[in-house]
């Protein structure tokens, strides 16, 4: 073999070898997904909080897990869907008022009625985003039309004799515990643990939607429509699907706040801070991430807990701030502003971009 | 029969008239220029022909069968493939990523059954050291490949260009003009594409269409059009004509 066809024979066996590389190999090994690992550290450290927090702080974990829903509800439309919403309060008071109306009119179980709230909910939220997409309202235009939506339902719900007007739903107290009615003694641990397994079903179904063609193909409509419309997606049947999860998930949210403080009315359910509250969970924690609401909800639940105590009794020297309702929203505002400047990925997106660097 | 046609195609946006009558056709395995001043009317023209505009009046045909007005995603379905002058990566995926989302709309396979059909497309346009970047943060010039990289993994019957070739530098234009060559002799894919850099058109071209403010100034054989003295003075001016 002469030098030169040796030489040749060497830089081809070096050119399959740099193909053969993991660089882009067609069936590369596929390493076991790390947000289930995550889902599953959650679960367990969220299971053991009972055994370890203060009876008292329960209230504060159960906070965290009805923002936590409620977030991972929002992300899906608006983190993924790219959809910003400023009404997800419609589809929580719907779930919760769906189920209060069934469980007071007819002694519904809560877990038929959360089923049902979840389905009305997806039918309006289609319905409404069917519109709104239909005659082009995007952007601005789009969260403006989900915060009026929001905003008639709430004047709807307070004006309407069938729902109690603004006296809203009082959950009747049974005696004994019941699985079934979604009803237990004060301070039970249960409400947690069912919650808890709804923020994991919650984030399973999103962990499951992101690795799905539905929501692969959802991820490149937020990016550029046109293009995947080009590609032959078809954008509006992506878009509402990620509305209807959305929204299902969120109505579900509202079934759990309704068993857990046993009362609902007009404002609690629709009013604009559970919009605000789903958002600003899921901004902090980081939009477009699957654990992002939940670094939200742990941050965000005992801080408004915190704020609200501590406009209540504030220091000698801010005692001018007391009594001024509405100050924990002013604080709220300067939250969410810090945060889209300073961490605009929020905190776990910020956390994950850094170690992608690295 | 003609592959595509369109004929009487006119579209105003208020007052503009952007479009005014325009006729085109297509067979089979062929390439169509089309070249105009910007604002000619060009990129509208793809916009109705692909659905992403209704037209006021006119007809679009895709082997006899109108298709005026239809969505986009379905002509994609139907074989009707474009690319964008401004590039529209799915900015947050990767090069590998964008494409296997094209494979797997074409084929309504899964993201890995996709992988080995969206290499085969990175890999002829040349993208192979990109695979793993996020696209929104490549250069201009890959954006524009990656464009092309899409197109190709839906295996169009009629792809549909705009200005493939903007912001390549020379040596970059060569293969991608090579790659367009082998899938008209190849794979017989038919291709209409918008273009400023004269050379490519000659070299591409079987015919050419001229467009001067939303009309047809000229259409025919790429000589023919190149050397009308209309198209000369409207477009190409008279430098080129001394060239």
């Amino acid at each position: 073999m002469s030098v030169s066809t040796a030489s040749r024979r060497a830089q081809t066996s070096a050119s399959e070898v740099s193909l053969a590389t993991p660089f882009l190999e067609v069936n590369p090994r596929r390493p076991f997904p790390a947000e289930y690992v995550i889902l599953g550290v959650i679960l367990l450290a969220g299971a053991a909080l009972p055994f370890m927090l203060p009876p008292a702080e329960m209230a504060v974990a159960m906070r965290v897990l009805i923002f936590a829903l409620m977030g991972i509800g929002w992300n899906i439309m608006s983190g993924f869907g790219g959809m910003f919403s400023f009404g997800h309060a419609a589809y929580f008071g719907i779930g919760g008022y769906t189920s209060a109306f069934l469980l007071i009119e007819f002694g519904v179980s809560p877990w038929i009625g959360m089923v049902l709230g979840m389905i009305v909910a997806v039918i309006a939220a289609v319905g409404i985003s069917f519109l709104a997409f239909r005659y082009k309202l995007e952007g601005a235009y789009y969260a403006m039309s989900t915060f009026a939506f929001a905003e008639m339902l709430r004047l709807f719900v307070s004006g309407n004799d069938a729902l109690n007007r603004t006296v809203g739903f009082t959950v009747p107290v049974i005696s004994e515990s019941s699985w079934v009615m979604f009803q237990f003694d004060a301070g039970s641990p249960n409400y947690y643990f069912i919650g808890l397994a709804m923020v994991g079903i919650a984030l399973l179904t999103s962990i499951l939607f992101l690795r799905s063609r539905t929501g692969k193909f959802t991820l490149a409509v937020r990016d550029n429509d046109m293009a995947a419309s080009a590609l032959g997606i078809n954008v509006l049947r992506y878009k509402l699907t990620a509305v209807a999860l959305s929204a299902a998930i969120t109505a579900s949210a509202g079934v759990l706040y309704l068993q857990y403080y046993m009362f609902l009315d007009p404002d609690l359910a629709f009013g604009a801070h559970v919009s605000n509250n789903a958002i600003i969970t899921t901004v902090v924690g980081g939009a477009g991430t699957i654990f992002g609401p939940i670094v939200g909800a742990i941050v965000m639940a005992p801080l408004s807990d915190l704020v609200a105590a501590f406009l209540r009794n504030p220091p000698e020297q801010l005692s001018f701030l007391a009594g001024h309702g509405g100050l924990d929203l002013v604080l709220y505002a300067v939250i969410l502003i810090a945060f889209v400047i300073l961490l605009p990925k929020g905190i776990y997106g910020s956390i994950r971009n850094w170690r992608k660097k690295k | 029969m003609s592959l595509l046609e369109v004929r009487g195609l006119s579209k105003s946006f208020r007052g503009l008239k952007a479009l005014r009558e325009v006729d085109i056709t297509v067979d089979e395995g062929q390439i169509l220029g089309i070249i105009g001043a910007n604002g000619a009317g060009k990129t509208t023209l793809f916009n109705c022909i692909m659905g992403a505009f209704a037209p006021d009046t006119g007809t679009v045909t895709l082997e006899g069968v109108d298709v005026t007005g239809v969505a986009t995603h379905k002509l994609a379905k139907l074989g009707m493939v474009r690319t964008f002058q401004l590039m529209r990566p799915f900015h947050t995926m990767t090069v590998l990523e964008n494409v296997s989302i094209a494979v797997m709309s074409r084929s309504g396979s899964s993201e890995r059954s996709a992988r080995a059909d969206a290499i085969e497309a990175i890999t002829k346009t040349g993208l192979t050291e990109w695979a793993h970047h996020e696209s929104g943060q490549l250069p201009a010039a890959v954006q524009k490949r990656l464009e092309l990289a899409r197109a190709l993994a839906m295996r169009p019957r009629i792809l549909l260009l705009d200005e493939v070739l903007a912001g390549l530098v020379p040596s970059e234009r060569t293969p991608v003009l090579e790659l367009l060559e082998s899938l008209r002799t190849n794979e017989g894919v038919t291709m209409i594409f918008i273009e400023h850099i004269m050379a490519a058109v000659r070299r591409l071209s079987d015919s050419v269409v001229m467009m001067d403010q939303g009309a047809v100034l000229a259409t025919g054989e790429v000589d023919t059009v190149l050397s009308n003295p209309h198209v000369i003075e409207a477009y190409l001016g008279k430098e080129y004509s001394n060239a």
